[in-house]
């Protein structure tokens, strides 16, 4: 912090009450409420940036950049849907609802996923026609509070996306704060205008895997078993969760790590609960790997991702594909230092805000004020967006090609070293220059 | 009238059959032979089809259901008209939970009891119980009706919004913001139109109507134990 | 998160027909539990000072002669006993504890899947058709039979980790559901003496139920502590030397449905499994209410 310069070096801040945890208890002392935010979990967590490539130099041969061909494309729901959906890119965009975001943002996703040719996914409350206009390919989120869910939109999505949690906050319920429950919002939810929406925890006609086995079978039904169904998880006893839903009939998996952002939840649910995304994947291959299902049922990863190098090490751990939110609301415009201003008028910071859920986004991004979502072009964000998906894909490449493999799912775990004994136990790959994996003993 | 009999066809073959009616409609009438509680039959229809179940269905009988007027002759599992937009589902025997779950529009009517969690989430269905149902329905209903001609079990109406509840018999508890509330001219005036559309011969002055509180629309401190 | 059946005969006409009638009915809930399936069928009672085990060993080919010449010899214990695939069941006249007092000794690695004077407990990994048919048990005859498909959720996928689960003489539970506090609760009853072969939270359960009623709780009474003590989702039905009973947590989101006429009571999780039952046409048939308890028995001890 800039002010920490002008405190005086005898005073020594408490580590366990430091001045956030104090803000904090006046905060709770002042409302009584437990406090509520958007954005993904914010303490520090072993993460991709803790783990290594080893590239290619004697013992094997790196690829050449930009001649030698390096594969990005992948193809999700080939266990069961007649149309299966082929993406270009492994990278795409996680579900985020209209409401959460303008309807200007959701355009802007569905844009810049089109121009790159990935996905893009709706979210609790329904689906857009600008989002469907602007979407080549389109998952369409089925979510316990069915908020907008039409058979109509089913039979127009590219995929069926069945979220049973995020990572955010596995186990909770969504919220949108009355501020962003607009005339559009509460008539496509079915809501009195204005009021703190909470979303159920659970499905509302089905309870566990065997249940859900039911629910895939009629959701396959309706839609005539033409396109893919996802089971999206939030990330916590993962290695279960992951059998059962293969086991309930998914083609294709998500697994959101506890990075994985959210429009509105209480903080204390962000922080505490779920795993890290780099301690999920390993789980969650190990148990497509025992079922044989491993590259059948396809493995989407997200919660934290924000570069091609943590794309090259979601995809060297097993992933087939990931998807970011943050991120991709980052490349739009969100916590830019051009509204440096407007944000301290709120209250935050450039870099700092996550007050999703108040909907004053001087971004224009998680709103639905529409002067403040004036201020985000959809067009111009659809192209700042694709850029960013670009650069992704090209990194995620040049690592690729640097391990010497031709595709981006020939990376393998054996292409990662660790730099910490906590990632290493985590990811299961060695510490770097040794050959130790903590926690296996071969 | 074209038959299908499940004894002999899949559930597949069915849907399936069912569904091309939706772009060119060649056969109105549809007769199903032994479904034997199978799931999911009759699900995502969408045209004003004439569809009688003749025995019992599994779950989400009926899902999603668009226009069509099904009958089930029988029993239904989980979910019966889950999600339904329009069209009517009519169960001559009893429903298991979460009933009309979710539905948008339409009219479900149960002539035996419902199970837990009735109308759960619902969005604008209106359905009509001839008997009882279970805990927890209309658990964050959003709109529509729900008539109940016999009683209802504990928390009744849980967080829900604006849903019309109109219960004749004993309700063993109320949910969460759910208070019984008067009941005027126009509620007897849409309650008797809706036993009328349900083909139900009931006093609509005999039965009681309940609503939300609304003080759980917006976060207050107060209110902080029933979140 | 599995699937339950179990049938009740009220016309002893139908028990020489027991098997045949409820083999569909396990096989019907194949798609809620295609990784381990077992039952537990009542009848061919011992009489009174006989108990009837149901043992199975790791080794395939255990010698289970030796075993009953071992019995018999050592023990000078009067038994008759027949091999049931994977199983052997042991009829044998003596005290029950001093049966598992020897075994525990003597023949350490038997497992004892059932002990009772009517019960037999066989289960299985694999679909529940081929346990169906490594048993026979569309030969088998009896009163009333309860079974189980697993889907398995968190514990392993072993024939230990099947259900039925036995919680004591004549008595047996399975589960369609998820526990949340049995972690605490195995601690727990493994202090007061009860011991565990799984990680597995529908054994818990079990164990819970074979605790209270060592501790003198009917069979009611354990139940009712149960629905207090317990804490996450749970149908469970029991089976009882004369009859079985059903009940589900107060949350009742896994499913039951209950069928009844003149000729027995059926129990499953789902309406299909009970539509190869004769008479089904014209049965009664119900889903139980949350948190109550349905007892179907012969006579009320």
């Amino acid at each position: 912090m800039s002010n920490d310069i002008n405190v005086n070096p005898g005073l020594r801040e408490s580590a366990t009450f430091d001045r956030t945890t104090m803000a904090e208890i006046r905060r709770a002392a002042d409302s009584g409420i437990y406090d509520i935010r958007g954005f993904g979990a914010k303490r520090k967590l072993p993460h991709f940036d803790d783990l290594l490539f080893l590239g290619a130099s004697m013992s094997r041969y790196p690829l050449e950049g930009y001649r030698e061909k390096c594969n990005t494309q992948v193809t999700l729901g080939t266990r069961f849907a007649k149309k299966p959906i082929v993406i270009e890119t492994p990278v795409t965009i996680a579900g985020m609802s209209f409401g959460a975001l303008s309807a200007n943002a959701k355009e802007a996703l569905g844009r810049g996923a089109s121009m790159v040719g990935t996905t893009t996914t709706t979210g609790d409350g329904g689906m857009t026609p600008e989002e469907r206009g602007q979407s080549s390919k389109l998952v369409y989120q089925y979510l316990p509070s069915r908020y907008g869910m039409n058979p109509d939109d089913l039979r127009k999505a590219d995929a069926i996306e069945v979220v049973l949690g995020q990572g955010a906050k596995p186990g909770g319920g969504g919220m949108l704060l009355g501020q962003k429950i607009t005339d559009r919002v509460a008539q496509m939810r079915t809501l009195p205008k204005g009021i703190d929406q909470r979303s159920a925890c659970r499905h509302p006609d089905w309870t566990g895997p065997d249940d859900l086995a039911i629910k895939i079978q009629e959701l396959r039904e309706i839609t005539d078993w033409q396109v893919p169904i996802y089971i999206k998880v939030g990330a916590t006893r993962t290695y279960y969760d992951v059998k059962l839903a293969v086991k309930a009939g998914a083609d294709v998996i998500v697994v959101d790590g506890m990075q994985g952002g959210t429009a509105a939840t209480q903080d204390v649910f962000i922080e505490h609960v779920g795993i890290p995304t780099l301690a999920a994947i390993p789980q969650a291959v190990q148990a497509l790997q025992e079922m044989g299902m491993h590259r059948k049922v396809q493995l989407i990863v997200s919660g934290g991702i924000r570069n091609g190098a943590d794309v090259a090490k979601c995809m060297a751990l097993g992933a087939d594909a990931v998807a970011i939110g943050t991120a991709a609301l980052v490349a739009l415009g969100c916590n830019d230092p051009k509204y440096s201003e407007d944000y301290e008028k709120i209250g935050s910071a450039a870099g700092f805000y996550d007050d999703y859920q108040e909907g004053k986004d001087p971004a224009g991004i998680s709103t639905q004020d529409p002067e403040l979502a004036k201020r985000l072009d959809p067009e111009d964000g659809g192209r700042r967006l694709a850029n960013y998906l670009r650069v992704l894909t090209l990194e995620a490449q040049t690592l690729a090609r640097a391990c010497g493999k031709n595709d981006l799912r020939n990376l393998e775990p054996e292409d990662l070293v660790a730099l910490t004994v906590e990632s290493a136990a985590m990811a299961r790959v060695p510490l770097a220059g040794t050959t130790w994996v903590p926690g296996q003993s071969f | 009238m074209k038959t299908i009999d499940l004894a002999e066809s899949s559930i597949r073959e069915l849907n399936q059959a069912l569904h091309d009616q939706a772009t060119e409609c060649t056969e109105r009438e549809w007769e199903v032979l032994n479904p034997k509680g199978q799931h999911n039959i009759a699900c995502g229809l969408d045209q004003n089809l004439a569809v009688d179940i003749q025995g019992h269905a599994g779950y989400f009988c009926a899902g999603m259901n668009k226009k069509a007027h099904v009958v089930v002759h029988g029993n239904v599992g989980q979910g019966v008209a889950e999600n339904m937009m329009s069209g009517t589902v009519r169960v001559k025997g009893d429903a298991s939970q979460a009933a009309g779950a979710t539905a948008h529009g339409g009219l479900l009517v149960i002539e035996g009891n419902a199970g837990a969690r009735c109308g759960i989430s619902m969005k604008g269905v209106d359905i009509v119980v001839k008997g009882s149902i279970g805990h927890m329905s209309c658990f964050m209903g959003q709109s529509g009706s729900l008539v109940v001609c016999g009683d209802a079990g504990e928390a009744l109406g849980d967080s829900m919004y604006e849903v019309h509840i109109y219960v004749k018999g004993e309700v063993k508890s109320l949910g969460a913001d759910c208070i019984e509330k008067e009941m005027r001219a126009e509620h007897i005036e849409e309650l008797t139109d809706l036993l009328n559309r349900a083909g139900v011969d009931e006093d609509p002055a005999s039965f009681k109507r309940y609503g939300s509180a609304r003080q759980l629309y917006n976060f207050k401190v107060d209110n902080a134990s029933a979140y | 998160m599995c699937g339950i059946v179990g049938l009740y005969l009220k016309n002893p006409e139908l028990e020489s027909r027991i098997g045949e009638l409820f083999k569909p009915m396990l096989i019907a809930m194949t798609e809620r539990g295609p990784d381990s399936a077992g039952f537990a069928i009542y009848g061919d009672e011992v009489g009174d000072g006989w108990v009837k085990l149901t043992l199975r060993h790791p080794d395939a080919e255990y010698d289970w002669e030796a075993l009953a010449t071992r019995l018999k010899n050592e023990q000078q214990m009067e038994l008759s006993w027949f091999q049931n695939a994977s199983v052997a069941v042991f009829k044998v006249r003596a005290e029950e504890a001093a049966l598992r007092e020897w075994l525990a000794e003597e023949a350490a690695d038997v497992l004892i899947l059932s002990v009772g004077q009517s019960i037999e407990i066989l289960k299985e990994v694999g679909l529940p058709e081929k346990i169906a048919e490594n048993f026979n048990l569309e030969g088998m005859k009896g009163s009333h039979i309860i079974g189980h498909t697993r889907m398995a959720t968190e514990s392993a996928v072993t024939m230990e980790g099947s259900h039925p689960f036995s919680t004591g003489m004549d008595l047996c539970l399975v589960h369609n559901g998820s526990l949340s506090n049995h972690n605490r609760l195995r601690d727990a009853l493994k202090r007061e003496g009860i011991s565990f072969e799984t990680q597995n939270d529908s054994e818990v359960a079990a164990g819970y139920l074979t605790w209270r009623l060592q501790k003198g709780d009917s069979l009611k009474e354990a139940l009712e502590h149960a629905l207090e003590d317990l804490d996450g989702f749970f149908t469970f039905t029991i089976g009882t030397r004369d009859g079985f009973a059903v009940m589900r947590d107060p949350i009742a989101c896994k499913p039951a449905v209950l069928a009844e006429t003149d000729d027995y009571v059926a129990m499953a999780s789902e309406y299909q499994a009970l539509t190869t039952l004769p008479g089904i046409e014209n049965a009664k048939v119900w889903e139980p209410e949350p948190a109550t308890f349905y007892v179907w028995e012969r006579s009320s001890n």
